[in-house]
């Protein structure tokens, strides 16, 4: 059977010549940037604005690095990152299981009317200015409540989660467990959880990508400092070239500022994704798996 | 007489039967009771994040003072949605909006599907694996660091991409500050970041086409530029369809977060659109019922552009969303 396949006449071997020369192209275009925020990280700030630093690093330095990990401002915000990330997932996550699971089961009165309740939503929304008057009114602003409960449980994963329990815990399982007298609640927790380790990962996995990467509500809720998120202090320093002051003491001319600028920039952008980048294969693996349940049309 | 009575027993059984079903009905949502608890969480959330600001949008329709709260505000009717319409900025929003989402359709969608079609002819394995490891990565990157990226890369003075133009002989161009170079580089971006990992969904309607049909074609002297073209493209259309509706449903509701990172007061022109607008007058200046009303303007829009675009897939070529 692959030995049909292949088969190859001249005007295929063109095909993958032209199919891998332009697919490879196209991967270097995407890495390349990547890449050149590394190299640059580590290079003498004088050479990358000369335009020197191509395929590797020159003039190898840790300026830019020691003077990031001297400034306080960064570390906060990666620290209340973290906890807006744990807290969040484990808020939303375990709300999403909940929700997901009895709208997987066909015996479950009411389910198509939940469903829809849910479902609504992804079409209609009061938007952004009521929103923010209600979290105002429920005295939520300045606090990590802003940031992790309007958001839980989104209907997307929550349809995901169910499709999942539909297609992997079977009906019989559950007949038997309950002719042994086996309650709702010590099923979910004790059979369906445990078979569901994929999907759980699936979530935890969106959910910490999203509260690391997301700035948005945290730009509108909260309004001190010491509570801001990592997103919000790269965006000072990344996009309105706010450099905390004390991060360039010794620098003395105007010039050699906006070049440490620079130099701290490209290491903010690597200290930031790190994170990521180390769970990276996880999250490769179980977004792919995501993507793939919520195709499954549901 | 007789058929009288058949049909009196025949409602009698009837009604029985309903009762049955639900006296049934209520032993089942007795029995499972615990599921609606297991509800109850994600309910609440809804109701009050999701639904009550559905009831606050009425503030669009009223002259909002939170002395007064949102019920014993004055009622202005469409005051604010005239306001807008006549407004002299009220056009260039709506270009801006609408552009910059087709735009980001017209140049994003198509090629994903090429590179999901085109990695699909990839045997060597490993070799697939890296290029879609490598293509995936740059979806997990935030939208600050991408804008942070860009930044950096098109600085006028320090910047790689103007080190090129330099190279080649040419001007350094001023690309974050100028609004001509806003849309293309929020598009560019836009697909540097997201192209592999709107592949993925494509590799699995292509992993499901079935290797008979390849191997028929083969038999008929296909080949694979022609096999790629007849039993793959055709194979992920009704994908393909679903995507595209979902995405010209979506035209005005374009993100905010890329849009406003980019957004300077030099290419304000270009940048400023429904959501940075509503942002900007909302939660900027506190008009709170102005803004509000421009964002159930916008809202609507996109609720009727959803229902329109389904129902005309679902017409031309009998896949939808419902």
């Amino acid at each position: 059977m692959n030995s049909l396949l292949a088969r190859k006449t001249k005007g295929d071997v063109l095909f993958d010549i032209i199919n891998y020369t332009l697919l490879t192209i196209g991967m270097l275009l995407i890495l390349y940037p990547l890449y050149f925020v590394l190299i640059a990280s580590f290079s003498d700030p004088n050479l990358i604005y000369s335009g020197e630093i191509w395929l590797l690093p020159k003039g190898l330095t840790l300026d830019g690095y020691e003077r990031i990990f001297a400034d306080s401002a960064i570390w906060v915000g990666y620290g209340n990152s973290l906890l807006y990330a744990v807290v969040g997932t484990a808020i939303s996550v375990s709300i999403t299981l909940m929700a997901a699971y009895p709208l997987a089961r066909k015996d479950f009165v009411g389910r198509g009317a939940f469903m829809w309740f849910f479902m609504f939503t992804m079409f209609f929304g009061g938007g952004l200015i009521p929103t923010y008057l209600l979290i105002k009114d429920l005295n939520m602003i300045n606090t990590i409540w802003a940031l992790v409960v309007p958001g839980a449980a989104g209907v997307f994963n929550i349809i995901i989660v169910r499709t999942f329990f539909q297609s992997t815990i079977p009906d019989e399982m559950r007949e038997a467990a309950f002719i042994d007298g086996c309650s709702n609640t010590r099923f979910f927790l004790g059979m369906v959880l445990p078979l569901s380790k994929p999907i759980i990962a699936v979530m935890v996995l969106y959910h910490v990508v999203g509260f690391w990467n997301g700035f948005f509500d945290a730009m509108i809720y909260l309004n001190e400092e010491s509570k801001f998120p990592l997103q919000l202090v790269l965006r000072n320093i990344l996009v309105q070239n706010q450099v905390n002051s004390s991060m360039m003491i010794d620098v003395e001319s105007y010039a050699a500022k906006l070049r440490v600028t620079e130099l701290i920039k490209y290491g903010v952008i690597i200290i930031a994704s790190l994170p990521l980048l180390i769970l990276y294969p996880f999250l490769q693996r179980y977004f792919v798996k995501g993507v793939m349940i919520g195709s499954i049309k549901g | 007489m007789k058929t009288a009575e058949l049909g009196g027993l025949q409602r009698q059984e009837k009604e029985s039967r309903t009762a049955a079903r639900r006296s049934k009905i209520r032993v089942k949502i007795r029995q499972n009771y615990e599921l609606y608890l297991f509800m109850l969480p994600a309910v609440i959330i809804y109701l009050v994040f999701k639904y009550y600001p559905m009831y606050g949008v009425q503030i669009a329709f009223k002259d909002f003072r939170a002395s007064k709260g949102i019920w014993g505000s004055e009622w202005v009717g469409f005051e604010h949605f005239i306001r807008f319409f006549e407004a002299y900025n009220f056009w260039p929003i709506m270009e801006n909006t609408i552009l910059l989402s087709l735009y980001s359709l017209v140049f994003g969608f198509p090629i994903p599907i090429i590179v999901a079609l085109m990695l699909n002819q990839m045997l060597a394995k490993r070799y697939k694996k890296f290029v879609q490891t490598v293509i995936y990565a740059p979806h997990f990157i935030s939208t600050v660091v991408l804008v942070g990226m860009l930044g950096v890369f098109l600085s006028p003075n320090s910047g790689i991409v103007n080190h090129i133009i330099a190279f080649f002989g040419g001007e350094p161009v001023l690309f974050m500050a100028s609004e001509g170079w806003f849309r293309p580089l929020y598009v560019l971006s836009g697909i540097w970041q997201e192209t592999g990992f709107a592949t993925i969904i494509y590799l699995a309607a292509l992993a499901g086409v079935n290797p008979e049909l390849h191997e028929a074609a083969v038999m008929d002297g296909a080949s694979k530029w022609k096999r790629v073209k007849h039993v793959d493209l055709p194979s992920i259309m009704p994908t393909i369809i679903i995507l595209m509706v979902l995405a010209l449903g979506n035209v005005m509701s374009v993100g905010f977060e890329k849009a406003y990172l980019m957004q300077s007061d030099l290419n304000y022109a270009a940048s400023n659109i429904i959501p940075t607008y509503v942002y900007e007058l909302g939660i900027q200046k506190a008009q709170y019922s102005f803004s509000a009303a421009i964002g159930l303007f916008n809202a609507i829009i996109n609720v009727v552009l959803l229902v329109t675009v389904n129902r005309a897939a679902k017409r031309l070529t009998e896949t939808s969303l419902w």
